[in-house]
């Protein structure tokens, strides 16, 4: 593992190259690399530049407006946070278990989500690096040049994302923050003809899926270099059904160590504080979660794609299935590590959700009208759902008023912080020790990070909890005074 | 009661009848005219204290709900000149409180909002004041959000010329002004406010709820959904005056 490039021993002396902004990734992140002057790399890290406080503001509000309030936290996976805060909102009105009609409503809700995100992501944002290369020519890197010369490719992207969009706003009344989810269950069925309309497109929208998963497993076959980039062992977790099924909505926690073995398994997620904590390091706004069982050092791990077809041991839908069973063979019966597999991953994830969005529309139960269940109220409510980008933690706890006194988001980039920035690091350390920088090869610094789909203006909330160091110093750079505040709020003016 | 065919004035040029007693506002309405409105509800008594219906009547500004139909009167109301003091006045409300649409459970339904539509608002222009405001959610039934608060005082008109209670008034002085509770703690868990009152009924905007009703109206059936807050508003007056005047 690289954590011996997270802090130079002597930054002052070191040649600082900056990629800022990160792009093709949602918000706002950048890299600094310090080098010596032989080029070689001596620290790499994955700042989070900008800042939410969700957790902070959301504080004093009552607990029916959060689902609807943090789904402003994003405009890409708004659902998920509607679903997570429902979730724990679910529990605060004792309804933990849903009518068959609003589970299966917010299922096809997340599978809709699901489809649109995982189709943004790799058509949009990860295609111009897989079509033309990691050094191709910059003008030509994006979507406009997949357009140029993939045109066929870009529009079933769109077309694939909208009809994502479409599910969402049949359920939501909007394509980016409807609302649906309410405590305890959803807010209307859905009519038939919206059923009938979505119908009509489902079976075009499988093959292309189909297709993409073809695509991308054909890149990733195709070089061994794929298997090499960004290629570190690690912890994986993510829910998973009671079968061990792929699971995306609700389920227990499973968590695998970097040789497959079981850290903990179908955890309820209620739970998840007394086996995940976060760090907070002075150089980020994104906090570092780590399983707790493992220690800071050793505890962290990754979410999303790559790491929910590694956990799982199968998925529910056939053509999906196929791929999992091809996808794992390809990491040679060992869990797949590999950075660039999360594309495969994720492709997979997009058919699963396109197969069961074809087979939930076939069930009746989604023009049922008995939407809503309560039972015994309850002060504390924890939501959990798989987020395209990842395990999705929401925790409320809220005052006998119903307004909310306390809340911790642990959001699916965060869980993957820490391997970012070992992916960058690997990255670094393997193509730009000791060359000469150019755009192409600080663009390998930026695919590492674009495979994870990081979502960064999701991730960061932890306000008041940033360790600071305010230094005064002399003219002459003589420290004259040091005010340090810990990650705990407390302030110390250590002796100079 | 049909209005008098003599008794007519003139509203940005089109002949409007109007009955002995009414007002200007009211007889616009009843015509099918428009005039934007957040203080005045129909059903109950005029205040004119928004001043969004403003108007001018013979070369003077008047608030239209408050101002008596005259005969062969000249009033004015879709000017440039108006429709730039409304938009400042809406722009004005939703500074001086804390409106977050986004996260409103009233979005949608909102008189304030649908208004701001309405008037074309693009954005705030006034800095926000971010006022720190107290939500009072300790009713089980009832939540009081001062921070949506206009300060339009059709609660306070209500619940004491209606419900006969007195449960709301105001307090405090200029961009100070609140809403608060006639109990000893303050709060409206101690008041005698019920569900039932229709104090609590007729919010124009977010800030007196009925707990547990939160976003059960799915987006595009919701009241201006449906139909812009003129047609909705103007189609409800004239339900209204052929239940109450034939």
């Amino acid at each position: 593992m690289s954590h011996n490039l997270e802090s130079a021993a002597n930054p002052e002396a070191l040649r600082r190259v900056v990629i800022e902004p990160v792009t093709r990734v949602e918000g706002h992140g950048k890299v600094t690399i310090l080098l010596d002057e032989q080029n070689r790399v001596h620290q790499v890290r994955l700042h989070i530049v900008e800042f939410r406080g969700f957790e902070k503001f959301i504080q004093g509000r009552p607990y029916w407006e959060v689902p609807v309030l943090v789904q402003r936290l994003c405009g890409i996976c708004p659902v998920s946070h509607h679903l997570a805060a429902a979730k724990a909102v679910d529990m605060l009105v004792g309804a933990r278990t849903l009518t068959p009609p609003a589970e299966k409503l917010r299922r096809l809700l997340h599978f809709g989500q699901m489809l649109q995100s995982h189709a943004l992501h790799f058509f949009h944002l990860a295609s111009p690096d897989l079509l033309f290369g990691f050094d191709s020519e910059v003008e030509r890197r994006n979507i406009i040049g997949v357009i140029a010369s993939h045109p066929e490719l870009a529009l079933q992207g769109v077309k694939l994302r909208k009809y994502g969009q479409e599910v969402i706003r049949h359920i939501t009344g909007k394509r980016v923050h409807g609302t649906a989810a309410l405590p305890g269950g959803m807010n209307k069925a859905l009519k038939v003809a919206e059923v009938d309309e979505l119908r009509g497109g489902i079976a075009q929208v499988v093959a292309w899926s189909q297709a993409a998963v073809k695509l991308s497993r054909d890149f990733f076959t195709s070089s061994e270099y794929s298997a090499a980039f960004g290629t570190f062992p690690s912890n994986h977790l993510g829910l998973i059904g009671a079968g061990g099924d792929l699971e995306l909505y609700d389920g227990g926690l499973r968590a695998l160590d970097a040789g497959g073995a079981t850290i903990f398994d179908h955890v309820d997620y209620t739970h998840y504080n007394r086996y995940i904590r976060e760090e907070v390091k002075s150089w980020s706004y994104m906090k570092f979660p780590f399983i707790i069982g493992k220690g800071a050092e050793e505890g962290w791990y990754r979410v999303g794609p790559l790491a929910r077809l590694n956990i799982c041991d199968r998925v529910s839908t056939p053509l999906a299935e196929a791929e999992r069973q091809a996808f794992r063979a390809a990491a040679g019966g060992g869990l797949q590590q590999a950075t660039l597999a999360y594309h495969w991953a994720r492709m997979i994830e997009m058919l699963h959700a396109a197969e069961a969005i074809e087979r939930l529309l076939e069930d009746p139960d989604l023009l049922g009208t008995d939407l809503v269940t309560r039972g015994a109220r309850a002060l504390e409510g924890v939501g959990v759902v798989e987020a395209p980008r990842g395990t999705l933690f929401h925790h409320y706890k809220i005052n006998e008023n119903d307004v909310v006194e306390k809340a911790n988001l642990i959001v699916s980039t965060t869980n993957n912080n820490q391997a970012m920035n070992e992916a960058v690091r690997q990255v670094a350390a393997r193509y730009l020790d000791g060359r000469k920088l150019t755009e192409g090869l600080l663009n390998h610094i930026e695919v590492a990070i674009r495979a994870y789909d990081p979502c960064l203006s999701c991730a960061t909330h932890a306000l008041g909890r940033m360790p600071l160091e305010v230094s005064l110093l002399a003219a002459d750079g003589e420290p004259l005074d040091l005010l340090v505040r810990s990650a705990e709020g407390e302030l110390s003016r250590p002796t100079l | 009661m049909s209005p008098d065919s003599n008794r007519t004035f003139f509203l940005d040029g089109q002949e409007i009848p109007f009955r002995e007693g009414q007002s200007v506002f009211d007889a616009a309405m009843s015509a099918g005219v428009f005039i934007p409105h957040l203080c005045h509800n129909p059903d109950y008594e005029p205040h004119s204290s928004c001043r969004l219906c403003t108007v001018i009547v013979n070369g003077r500004p008047f608030a239209s709900c408050t101002q008596p139909a005259v005969a062969g009167q000249m009033v004015q109301s879709d000017t440039a000149e108006l429709r730039a003091m409304r938009r400042t006045l809406t722009q004005m409300l939703f500074v001086e409180g804390n409106h977050y649409c986004p996260s409103c459970e009233k979005s949608g339904s909102c008189k304030l909002q649908a208004t701001a539509y309405h008037l074309g608002l693009q954005d705030n222009h006034y800095p926000q004041f971010f006022p720190r405001r107290e939500l009072d959610a300790s009713h089980a039934d009832i939540i009081l959000d001062r921070d949506r608060c206009i300060l339009c005082g059709l609660c306070v008109r209500i619940s004491r010329d209606v419900d006969r209670k007195n449960v709301f008034a105001m307090t405090g002085r200029g961009i100070h002004t609140v809403i608060v509770v006639d109990s000893a703690s303050g709060l409206l868990k101690d008041s005698r406010v019920t569900v039932e009152d229709e104090a609590v009924q007729h919010c124009p905007v977010g800030a007196i709820l009925i707990k547990g009703k939160a976003f059960e109206v799915p987006i595009g059936e919701r009241v201006y959904d449906k139909e812009p807050i003129a047609a909705a508003s103007v189609r409800r007056f004239q339900a209204r005056e052929a239940l109450t005047h034939g």
